[in-house]
């Protein structure tokens, strides 16, 4: 590059017939679709530490057995109630370790509730990969080692102890299990329908389109809680939780399609008449074909970001089902069971601490919020 | 006369969907397995009550639950004679509830009212929220006003609602005095109107106005907010600023015109979820809406009572969705008649 006399800039370089014009100024701009979204991604903060916060969450639901001290229904019989114990380091100055102070129980006659008194002249240091009640690590190798526990003669509640004496800490653990898949579940069936119905209205239009149409409207036009509720109330009593646990996440989601699906339709609409449908068309792709290889790739990564936010419905959704007592019910444990303890003002007055499993449900509703917008905000090409 | 022939279709339309919902909600109802007094009969022929039986059974004949699940389905809109002649919805007759042996209609009777009341005054709460917040939150944008709205608005999606009730009561009881429980005074249930009860009714209605409404606020306040951002970057709202009009006027003259459609149009999308809220908190605060019987009517199989209420709940919505879509064709002339998805 020169500069001549008349300040034009004038390349030194000699013509050469091998220089590609199609290549980009910078290589970096030539970068795969996802590479892309993934840079956009990164700037958006809370999007970034949510998703993070989501993957641990997830990662650590099958070993949940092993992080928590005790199993969901083990009940120790002589501490119920329990109020949350801390656990401390420093002891009278003197640095001992994570340790707790043991407690005592006390029947106080005159207002019928236990009242505890803590030990505070003997800390107790807490044990690692100690050996505890049984449980199934990956729901399918039986183990009893826990990460940590309590020592003999002491209790480790974290988060208090509820009605029967079970640590509330440990059941909000293996609590999420359940809560957190019903909402991965409840999204893939709301998926499958969503896009099938969707696809099929925006595809092929005429009466198709209208039938859909008309399913769309009425299912969106009627409130879901009651709905979910009749459905559940249908749900036969003598079936185990299990079963239970598949049967609601996917009565969640066969209320949910009608909103992807709407957003499946007219995009289909639109794309349907680009050039690219035509030639596929044209060369005798089958509509199936057409719309699974040229028409759903377009706009997957949308579909996945408006999932990402109707997650949190469900898993409120269930919350509230069990909450009633018509979702999963004892002796499964999800958060909304959790809190069919705390359904009173007493049990928010005096044992605060049943109310706990609230916080792990606002939590990761928020995250997935916050990560369904970071999603959706990247994945817009026309926003810087 | 373009908008009576646009109102009368919607009214068409409202009523076959009305239809469709009646079959799927007869449906779901007699989706477990036996009725309520087949279970009966079998838990009275176990323990040997043969005079009860006798009641079960003369019950089952007249209310036609002897009948193919069609024909009852038929005889209950009122579409069919029954045993005793048409007696269906149609003809104002809404069943017996077994579970509490007293005609449906009796039952639920003062809760419709107050069901109605409940959710007005959350839709009414949610308005007059979200479009200031909104507005506010889109004309400050990226200040801590528009942090501090949207922070609050995502904990309000986020908080599931059963659970800032009783939050709410207890400390709205504990700092403002607010009452406990109920829609009204226990002593002034079952009184005539009064100014008293009014007054006891507005009382009581503060904290579940404020727990139904919270997370449609919080919706509605996030997509008016978006709305007007839309608007605010267009070059007619640079050119009234260029020409140095005052940011308030601009702002309510023009932009907020535009925003303000789909804040109309979203009232489909939020009475639905409204509904649903009303009928959990119903339960959780014991408020006397139809939220509470519906339960026991659904955990009991008490049919009758079940598919009344759910019917009267997707009236509810019908309803509001119609008028919202009225006063949409009203507010803005472009929105082609008859279509919903222009």
């Amino acid at each position: 590059m020169s500069i001549q006399p008349d300040n034009r800039f004038v390349d030194t370089e000699p013509w050469s017939d091998e220089t590609d014009f199609s290549a980009p100024e910078r290589s970096d701009m030539d970068a795969p679709a996802w590479l892309l979204t993934w840079r956009k991604f990164r700037r958006h903060k809370l999007a970034l530490i949510s998703g993070i916060f989501l993957l641990t969450c997830y990662l650590i639901l099958p070993i949940a057995g092993f992080i928590a001290p005790y199993t969901p229904n083990e009940r120790s019989a002589d501490y119920l109630y329990a109020p949350p114990q801390s656990i401390n380091l420093w002891h009278e100055g003197s640095f001992v370790g994570p340790y707790v102070y043991p407690i005592e129980a006390e029947a106080d006659l005159e207002q019928f509730r236990w009242t505890y008194t803590t030990d505070t002249s003997t800390p107790a240091p807490l044990e690692y990969f100690c050996e505890g009640e049984e449980y199934r690590l990956f729901g399918l190798i039986p183990s009893d080692t826990h990460l940590f526990c309590a020592p003999e003669g002491a209790t480790v509640f974290l988060w208090g102890s509820d009605r029967l004496g079970r640590d509330v800490f440990s059941r909000i653990l293996y609590g999420a299990q359940l809560s957190l898949t019903v909402g991965l579940i409840g999204i893939t069936v709301s998926f499958l329908l969503g896009i099938t119905f969707g696809a099929m209205a925006g595809y092929f239009g005429g009466k198709t389109d209208w039938i859909v149409n008309r399913v769309i409207e009425i299912l969106r036009s009627l409130p879901e809680l009651p709905l979910w509720l009749a459905l559940s109330a249908a749900v036969p009593s003598n079936w185990g939780p299990v079963a239970v646990f598949f049967i609601i996440s996917i009565i969640l989601g066969i209320l949910d399609w009608p909103g992807l699906a709407r957003a499946v339709r007219s995009k289909f609409l639109s794309l349907r008449e680009e050039e690219f449908v035509n030639a596929a068309e044209m060369m005798g792709a089958k509509p199936g074909r057409v719309i699974r290889r040229h028409l759903l790739p377009n706009f997957m990564s949308h579909l996945i970001a408006s999932a990402t936010l109707s997650i949190p419905a469900m898993i409120l959704g269930e919350t509230a089902l069990s909450f009633l007592g018509l979702g999963l019910r004892a002796p499964a444990v999800s958060w909304g069971v959790m809190l069919n303890d705390a359904q009173n003002l007493a049990s928010i007055e005096i044992y605060w601490w049943t109310a706990i499993p609230m916080l792990p449900i606002i939590v990761v509703v928020l995250a997935f919020n916050f990560l369904g917008d970071g999603l959706r905000a990247s994945l817009d090409p026309y926003k810087g | 006369m373009m908008f009576l022939r646009y109102a009368v279709y919607r009214l068409f339309t409202m009523i076959l969907t009305l239809w469709v919902v009646s079959i799927l909600i007869f449906i779901i109802i007699n989706l477990p397995p036996g009725d309520y007094l087949s279970n009966q009969i079998a838990e009275l022929r176990a323990t040997g009550q043969a005079a009860g039986v006798a009641k079960a059974e003369f019950l089952r004949t007249e209310y036609a639950l002897d009948r193919p699940l069609w024909e009852q389905y038929m005889i209950w809109v009122g579409f069919l004679p029954g045993p005793n002649g048409f007696a269906g919805l149609l003809q104002g007759d809404f069943g017996w509830s077994f579970e509490f042996d007293r005609p449906v209609g009796e039952i639920v009777g003062d809760a419709l009212w107050l069901t109605v009341l409940v959710n007005l005054a959350a839709v009414l709460f949610v308005y007059v929220v979200a479009l200031p917040l909104g507005v506010l939150a889109a004309a400050k944008s990226e200040t801590w006003v528009d942090y501090t709205a949207g922070f609050v608005g995502y904990l309000g999606l986020a908080t599931p609602n059963f659970l800032l009730a009783l939050i709410l009561f207890y400390y709205g009881n504990k700092y403002f005095d607010l009452p406990i429980g109920g829609l009204m005074d226990p002593a002034l249930e079952g009184e005539p109107m009064s100014w008293e009860k009014v007054k006891s009714i507005l009382l009581h209605l503060i904290v579940p106005t404020f727990v139904i409404g919270t997370s449609g606020a919080a919706a509605m306040m996030q997509r008016l907010r978006a709305n007007m951002l839309d608007e605010l970057s267009k070059p007619y709202v640079e050119t009234a600023r260029a020409k140095g009009m005052a940011p308030s006027r601009m702002l309510a003259k023009y932009p907020l015109r535009v925003a303000f459609n789909p804040f109309v149009a979203d009232i489909g999308n939020l009475l639905p979820a409204m509904v649903s809220g009303s009928v959990l908190v119903s339960v959780v605060l014991g408020l006397q809406t139809i939220g509470p019987s519906l339960l026991t009517a659904l955990k009991s199989q008490d049919q009758f009572l079940a598919a009344f209420i759910l019917m009267f709940v997707a009236l509810l919505t019908l309803i509001g969705t119609m008028i919202s879509d009225l006063l949409l064709v009203l507010l803005d002339p472009r929105i082609r008649y008859g279509s919903r998805d222009a």
